[in-house]
């Protein structure tokens, strides 16, 4: 089975969002940028189907130059080889378009990416480049199991789950629940090491208009401060939140 | 030119979310200055459109699609997108919603600008409000191409109602063998439960709460408030409660009328996925909580002591309002 591992080089979970010229570009001065989580999970489920099943597996990302320490992470892991296709992000439909004609090129089976990026929240990628690929896919997926060319896959529905039945080629854009958090790895020294001498290939993105385009960025406004009620007068906030903010 | 909406139903029961999609498609209807179609599949009382603006509908009725199917869902709308000559079309952030778009997108060679917040700030260049770097941020994107794609995302832009009198249709598209190449063998669903995706108001418990013997009291406040209950990430990760239940940016996203929560510090993953909740209630020991920052309400006090009390002061207020 030859896996592709779509991954997203997002700023860390507790990075300070800021932007520059005007609004109009994330800043991404001082910021620490890292595997998008939901990646991670599906990366090292990955890993899993080349331990026990002797997959292959592919990581791609398509960005600049700076994503490449990320792809080395993610060999450090375990991957096989990297893919960086160089390219900005632009755009949903323009990443699944650069993504679609690697996953061609390289014939994969089962391609794996996260539920969403936590920058941009699209959730876009993984669905687009199922469609055009024509593969069949699995969103917001918390289990996958692969028997020769079957796939049983469990999906979030909105309370509860969901088993399906369905058969390779796949995509899947997955979450928490295809591995457990204690399962993901983190690079070990010898990992490091052989990363190193992992192939990380750069290809050239095909042309493609982007379909969107960010034009200016803003904050929620300023949240005024924090109405405090007394411990003892609980019933101030049963009264405050039928006739002020009339939400009971 | 015109606007489709896909107003999603479960079990044939519009979800409330569907009448806003149908709220925000009027809305955008009249900016453009044309009509508003609403396609339904196998939805009961499709009449009850009409009283949030729809003008047309397009009902499609198959047993075959009795149970969602992504693919056979954006095959089956893009042919009502066609039929109609839509060129904003209108999807809600359901986990069925966001399951479909993508696709849909692909098949209509559409933009699609997800979590949308607001109506379009301008309609040439064709410019919406979506929430990004995990409500830390809007980003206000332009949409280039003809066809335009628009995620509309939970309780942003509510219910308007605008009574109108909808010509209603029977369509039947055609499917392909191709878009049931996935089967659903089995759906495990809590019943009787609200569950957090539909809920108005969410009660949360963190690690405060020090052991799953004491959410109780969570669930008796949730369940005098029609509540769904939700927990912060350490919580399921201690296994005190299910991983349905996490929330924050690695877990479920809540975009609540109320969110309230107990003996939850208030962490920046924690509150990136519950900050789009319109109204906060923290209840926590520590006034330096970083939860009290984000609130709207807090009582700084000892949940053992005042949510019993909490629990009391609704039951009285909820008898009285009866
Ligand atoms: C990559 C990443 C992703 C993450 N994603 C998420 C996520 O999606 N969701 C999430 O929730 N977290 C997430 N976290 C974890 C997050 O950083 C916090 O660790 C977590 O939210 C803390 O949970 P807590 O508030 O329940 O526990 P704690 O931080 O331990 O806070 C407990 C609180 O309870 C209060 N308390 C104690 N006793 C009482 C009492 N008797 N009455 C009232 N209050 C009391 C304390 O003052 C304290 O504020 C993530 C972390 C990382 C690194
Ligand atoms: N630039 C990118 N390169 C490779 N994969 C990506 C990229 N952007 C998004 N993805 C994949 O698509 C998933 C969903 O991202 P998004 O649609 O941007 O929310 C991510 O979790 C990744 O697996």
């Amino acid at each position: 089975m030859k896996i592709l591992v779509c991954i997203s080089h997002v700023p860390d979970t507790t990075s300070k969002i800021n932007f520059t010229d005007g609004n109009s570009k994330f800043d991404s001065n001082g910021v620490q940028f890292v595997i998008n989580p939901y990646d991670e999970f599906v990366l090292t489920r990955a890993m899993w189907f080349k331990e026990k099943q002797g997959a292959s597996v592919t990581v791609v990302s398509v960005g600049n130059p700076s994503t490449e320490p990320t792809l080395r992470k993610a060999l450090a892991i375990g991957a096989d080889e990297a893919i960086r296709i160089n390219a900005d992000a632009s755009d949903g439909y323009f990443v699944a378009k650069q993504l679609a004609e690697v996953a061609n090129n390289g014939n994969y089976d089962l391609i794996l990416a996260g539920r969403e990026s936590i920058d941009y929240n699209g959730g876009m990628v993984p669905g687009m480049l199922a469609g055009i690929l024509d593969f069949n896919f699995v969103n917001a997926c918390i289990g996958l199991e692969v028997e020769g060319d079957k796939a049983t896959v469990i999906r979030e529905i909105d309370g509860g789950k969901e088993t399906l039945s369905t058969s390779l080629p796949l995509v899947i854009g997955g979450q928490k629940g295809v591995v457990e958090e204690k399962d993901l790895r983190i690079p070990n020294m010898r990992g490091i090491m052989m990363a190193r001498k992992k192939p990380l290939t750069v290809v050239e993105p095909i042309s493609f208009e982007a379909t969107t385009e960010s034009k200016s960025f803003e904050k929620p406004e300023a949240k005024g401060a924090v109405k405090l009620i007394d411990a003892d007068n609980v019933g101030e906030l049963v009264d405050l939140l039928h006739n002020e903010a009339k939400v009971i | 030119m015109s606007v489709l909406v896909y107003a999603e139903s479960s079990e044939g029961k519009f979800k409330k979310i569907a009448f806003e999609a149908v709220s925000y498609g009027k809305k955008v209807a009249e900016l453009l200055g044309t009509n508003l179609c609403v396609l339904t599949i196998n939805a009961e009382n499709a009449s009850m459109l009409s009283d949030y603006g729809a003008e047309k509908i397009l009902k499609v009725n198959n047993e075959k699609l009795s149970n969602f199917n992504a693919k056979a869902y954006a095959d089956v709308i893009k042919q009502g997108v066609e039929k109609e000559n839509a060129d904003v079309i209108i999807i809600d952030s359901s986990n069925d919603g966001i399951y479909l778009a993508p696709l849909l997108a692909v098949n209509l060679e559409a933009g699609y600008a997800s979590n949308v917040v607001d109506a379009p700030s301008s309609i040439s260049p064709f410019t919406v409000k979506r929430k990004a770097f995990s409500n830390k941020a809007f980003d206000n994107t332009e949409i280039k191409t003809a066809r335009k794609l628009i995620g509309l995302a939970k309780n942003s832009f509510g219910l308007v109602e605008s009574k109108t009198s909808a010509t209603e249709e029977d369509f039947t598209p055609t499917l392909a063998e191709g878009d049931f190449n996935i089967t659903s063998t089995s759906i495990d669903k809590a019943k009787g439960k609200v569950t957090i995706a539909d809920a108005d108001i969410v009660v949360s418990g963190g690690r405060g709460l020090k052991g799953p013997e004491n959410w109780g009291m969570i669930e008796e406040l949730a369940d005098i408030l029609g509540a769904a209950t939700a927990c912060s990430k350490p919580v399921s990760d201690l296994g005190w409660r299910p991983h349905s239940e996490h929330v924050g940016q690695t877990g479920k996203p809540v975009a609540a009328n109320l969110y309230i929560a107990i003996g939850i510090s208030g962490a920046i993953q924690h509150l990136a996925g519950i900050n789009s909740s319109k109204v906060k209630v923290v209840i926590n020991t520590d006034p330096e909580a970083p939860f009290f920052k984000a609130a709207d309400y807090g009582i700084v006090g000892d949940a053992f002591e005042v949510v019993p009390k909490l629990i009391e002061k609704l039951k009285e207020f909820k008898a009285q309002n009866a």
